[in-house]
């Protein structure tokens, strides 16, 4: 079995499945259920000052959105940080350390933006024992308008100022979680750098309504007829976070940033992708919310036998292995050509390849008297429409055309590897000649 | 003392009272709301699907249980009622496994087919039970169609002629209005007065008269109907049964199925419908299983239902061979009944086997004997009591493919006509176009 132990910018766990903080973390009776599912680590509920607690509505605080079968696929959540006092939260993070030495401890933090208020807190809360902070610059409902959660993390100088503050308080290692409601990942993620922090989480929630409520007029959760945006989590956000994570494993100035994964990770699969993508370790929340903590047990032993399979020895050696194939549009081969084909022995003629390529695309695909369906490789611009649309999994797949095959749609041989930047129609490569 | 299963001849209360309202209850339970939404998500909305193709009334199946899955299950009815207004009906007693499920892309993939009959079910009956009738009459025609026969085609017939703005009568011998649908179905099928509530529900378009205890021949002739109306469509199904040659039918016990399906269907009690310890049935289609089962149900100790030729030759469908074993009915293929034997009534029915070469059957002199009380004899239906001038073939009235007759004026369909399988569906749907194609000729001049 593969070693799966993990070393996140100096904070190790027995494996790279951390809960995020969220509700499943947010007392000692969550997370010692977790530890004890497997989990090899825990962001606990974001923290907030000493004082009054903070209030959460009283009606429904979570949204979502189903596919089939009522499968979750997304959440949508208005609660706040943690609600309960923090000398509880902190009495309770430090027996449960004591108890888990093995297992990773962090804090969230999010106090107001002023020095005193930060260099308080961090020293407080490393008593407990923790492993790192995480500094909770995402949440982007109710303590935004406070001037904390997104309100930081959409201001790049203060997302630096911060995390500058925290540095100073603490030797442990400080993980920034930026939140994706911003233009441009990259800015909040150097930002943080410039900061000093030790690491980046991304992505906190997505603004969000996830559904309206068409007899009462209102967006849902809706509280005594009204409703507000939410931040939404779970398997739809997945795409976003991907593409978020590896936009600054690829960026030359943060590539040596370590990076938690967060959005959407349901499976080992899902895990193995943030991974290859440039996470370090993935942070786990709706998944667990949705089937309880044992989902853990399948993520363990699905991402052990991918990499025994692919002989990976440690989590490191599938960490960033595809960072290196992410580029830009105009560095893609614009001579790689391929055909749709259909296998005729797994097609189970729906039909839906060809609906949705004869309605909404090239007309590529011919369709005979007794429901036999083919591809017409003269009409074929391999948009992969069918392959995706097809119920059935790898019945249509793509063949690639070797060099000098001719490519029936255009009459060319196929040729040598050649993008954007180098052809005749892009007026900046002629005039770069 | 009280009956059982074993009580020798035929008795009546085998089962203790509690049993019969289980036995003769839904064979498929309806789906709820939620089942019905994970049933739904199952469909792929083929492009030109088959399961369309497949259905007699060509309903547009994909459309339906899309309509089903985003919380319109009274759309979805719409959907149905417009190419089958006996959609209910059918969606408890069509064959689906011969039909759509049968060519459902996802039966071919996974061997389990999305569930179109409960999914049409789920849709029809949510429709019904809301009261409402989503059809209106055209501006009237003034014209006057007198339909003969209230089953399927009929029924089918009247509604879509009384939409398009014609006045209707039908004519039924019958007490009860709903032909085979009241009479000749199992009951299982279609529990709780299903037919005559759908039949009540479908009257709500209006202009339908109704008038029943009227046969064709008898209180009725086809030449004073011409006279009387504008069109007559025929809808009066196999009213005669095929005569079993062997010796000693005419023994006591041994009676027609369809008989014994109709007064089961007619029996208020069903704990005080005699059926006898030993019930043999000879017959290898739908009627034969509907009554093997049902005698199961009724409390038989035994029952066999014997087919003269194999397995395979059998019309009833794999399906209702499964139900029929499941339920306790043994059959027996390649044999046929040589005598039955008894002092006046049926104690014994004697069968030789039987081998099929080349498509001809000859039996191969080895016998042998199942006791039984009661035989019941379902090897098939006939046409009776047609009315003169109309062209037959191969036993049935003549027709073409929108239901017209060799008579002037005078369509046909359903059972009684020819033209594709004996079932619910088929005669809706040629009940449905001949309607069509009486309006058309009328509305020409």
């Amino acid at each position: 079995m593969a070693d799966l132990t993990s070393n996140f910018c100096g904070i190790k766990s027995p494996n790279p499945f951390w809960l995020a903080s969220a509700p499943p973390t947010d007392k000692e009776y969550n997370v010692r259920r977790a530890f004890e599912a497997g989990w090899g680590g825990v962001v606990w509920k974001t923290l907030g000052e000493a004082g009054p607690p903070v209030v959460n509505v009283n009606g429904p605080r979570y949204g979502a959105m189903h596919g089939a079968d009522r499968r979750l696929l997304a959440l949508n959540n208005i609660e706040l940080i943690t609600d309960r006092p923090l000398e509880v939260n902190l009495e309770e993070m430090t027996r449960v350390k004591k108890d888990y030495p093995d297992r990773a401890l962090i804090a969230s933090v999010m106090v107001p933006c002023d020095a005193e208020s930060w260099k308080t807190i961090i020293p407080r809360v490393a008593e407990t024992g923790c492993d790192g902070f995480e500094l909770n610059f995402g949440c982007p409902h109710g303590m935004a308008e406070r001037g904390m959660g997104s309100a930081v993390g959409q201001v790049p100088e203060y997302i630096e100022m911060v995390t500058r503050w925290c540095k100073e308080s603490t030797d442990l290692p400080v993980i920034v979680k930026l939140t994706p409601n911003i233009t441009n990942i990259l800015y909040p993620a150097e930002a943080a750098l410039r900061g000093g922090a030790d690491a980046v989480s991304l992505i906190n929630t997505i603004n969000s309504i996830t559904s309206v409520n068409l007899d009462d007029f209102a967006p849902e959760p809706t509280i005594d007829g009204k409703g507000t945006h939410g931040g939404m989590c779970g398997p739809a956000v997945k795409p976003i976070a991907l593409n978020m994570v590896a936009e600054i494993a690829r960026n030359a100035e943060t590539a040596n940033l370590p990076i938690s994964g967060i959005g959407g990770v349901t499976t080992w699969r899902d895990a193995a992708e943030f991974l290859a993508l440039g996470a370090s370790n993935v942070q786990v929340c709706t998944a667990a919310m949705t089937y309880g903590f044992k989902v853990v047990q399948e993520m363990i032993s699905g991402l052990s036998q991918y990499m025994d399979e692919k002989g990976f020895t440690s989590v490191d050696q599938l960490s960033r292995r595809a960072v290196p194939n992410v580029t830009d549009w105009q560095f893609l081969n614009l001579n790689h050509v391929t055909k749709a084909v259909i296998n005729q022995d797994d097609c189970i003629k729906c039909g839906r390849c060809y609906a949705a390529c004869e309605d909404t695309s090239h007309q590529a695909i011919e369709m005979s008297e007794d429901r036999v369906f083919t591809v017409k490789d003269d009409e074929c611009v391999a948009c992969n429409l069918c392959v995706n649309v097809c119920p059935i999994e790898d019945c249509i797949t793509m063949k690639t055309l070797e060099k000098g095959e001719v490519d029936e749609r255009t009459g060319q041989p196929v040729g040598d590897y050649a993008n954007w930047t180098q052809h005749p129609n892009n007026v900046a490569a002629v005039s770069a000649e | 003392m009280s009956n059982t299963p074993m009580t020798p001849g035929i008795a009546p209360g085998r089962l203790p009272e509690t049993s019969y309202a289980d036995h003769f209850s839904d064979l498929h339970p309806p789906l709820d709301h939620h089942e019905a939404l994970v049933a739904a998500d199952r469909c792929y909305f083929c492009h030109d699907a088959p399961c369309m193709t497949a259905c007699p009334t060509s309903i547009d199946i994909p459309l339906f249980i899309r309509q089903i899955m985003t919380g319109t299950p009274e759309a979805a009815a719409k959907t149905i009622f417009d190419q089958n207004i006996l959609g209910g009906m059918c969606a408890r007693v069509c064959p689906t496994e011969t039909l759509c499920e049968e060519v459902c892309v996802r039966e071919v993939a996974e061997g389990k087919p999305v569930e179109i009959g409960r999914l049409q079910r789920y849709a029809t009956d949510t429709l019904i039970a809301d009261g409402t009738h989503p059809y209106t009459r055209a501006a009237s025609t003034g014209k006057k169609i007198a339909v003969v026969g209230a089953g399927p085609a009929g029924l089918s017939a009247a509604h879509r002629l009384a939409m398009l703005g014609h006045d209707v009568v039908i004519f039924d011998a019958r007490a009860k209005t709903g032909g085979l649908n009241e009479y000749g179905i199992a009951s299982y099928k279609a529990p709780g007065g299903y037919a005559q509530s759908e039949i009540d529900w479908l009257m709500k378009i209006g202009g339908i008269t109704v008038e029943t205890g009227k046969m064709l021949g008898k209180d009725l002739t086809l030449d004073a109907l011409k006279a009387d109306y504008d069109a007559v469509f025929l809808s009066i199904g196999l009213a005669g049964v095929n005569a079993l040659r062997a010796d000693g039918v005419e023994k006591e016990g041994v009676v027609d199925a369809v008989d014994f399906i109709a007064e089961l269907r007619q029996t208020e009690d069903l704990s005080t419908l005699p059926i006898g310890r030993n019930v043999v049935v000879i017959g290898g289609g739908m009627t034969a299983v509907d009554a093997a089962v049902q005698a199961k149900l009724l409390g038989a100790q035994n029952v066999s239902m014997v087919y003269r030729r194999s397995r395979a030759r059998m019309s009833a469908s794999d399906y209702e061979q499964d139900l029929a074993a499941s339920k306790g009915v043994q059959i027996f293929y390649n044999a046929a009944p040589v005598g039955v034997f008894g002092e006046g009534a049926a104690q014994e029915i004697e069968f030789e086997y039987t081998v099929e070469e080349n498509g001809r059957l000859t039996n191969t002199g080895e016998t042998f004997r199942l006791p039984a009380d009661q035989v019941f004899k379902a090897i098939g239906q006939s046409l009776e009591g047609v009315p003169e001038g109309l062209t037959l073939e191969g036993g049935k009235i003549a027709v073409d493919a929108v239901g017209r007759t060799s008579l002037e004026g005078v369509w046909a369909g359903g059972d009684c006509a020819t033209g594709g399988e004996d079932l619910t569906v088929t005669a809706v749907a040629e009940g449905r176009d001949a309607a069509e194609d009486i309006h058309a000729k009328l509305m020409e001049s």
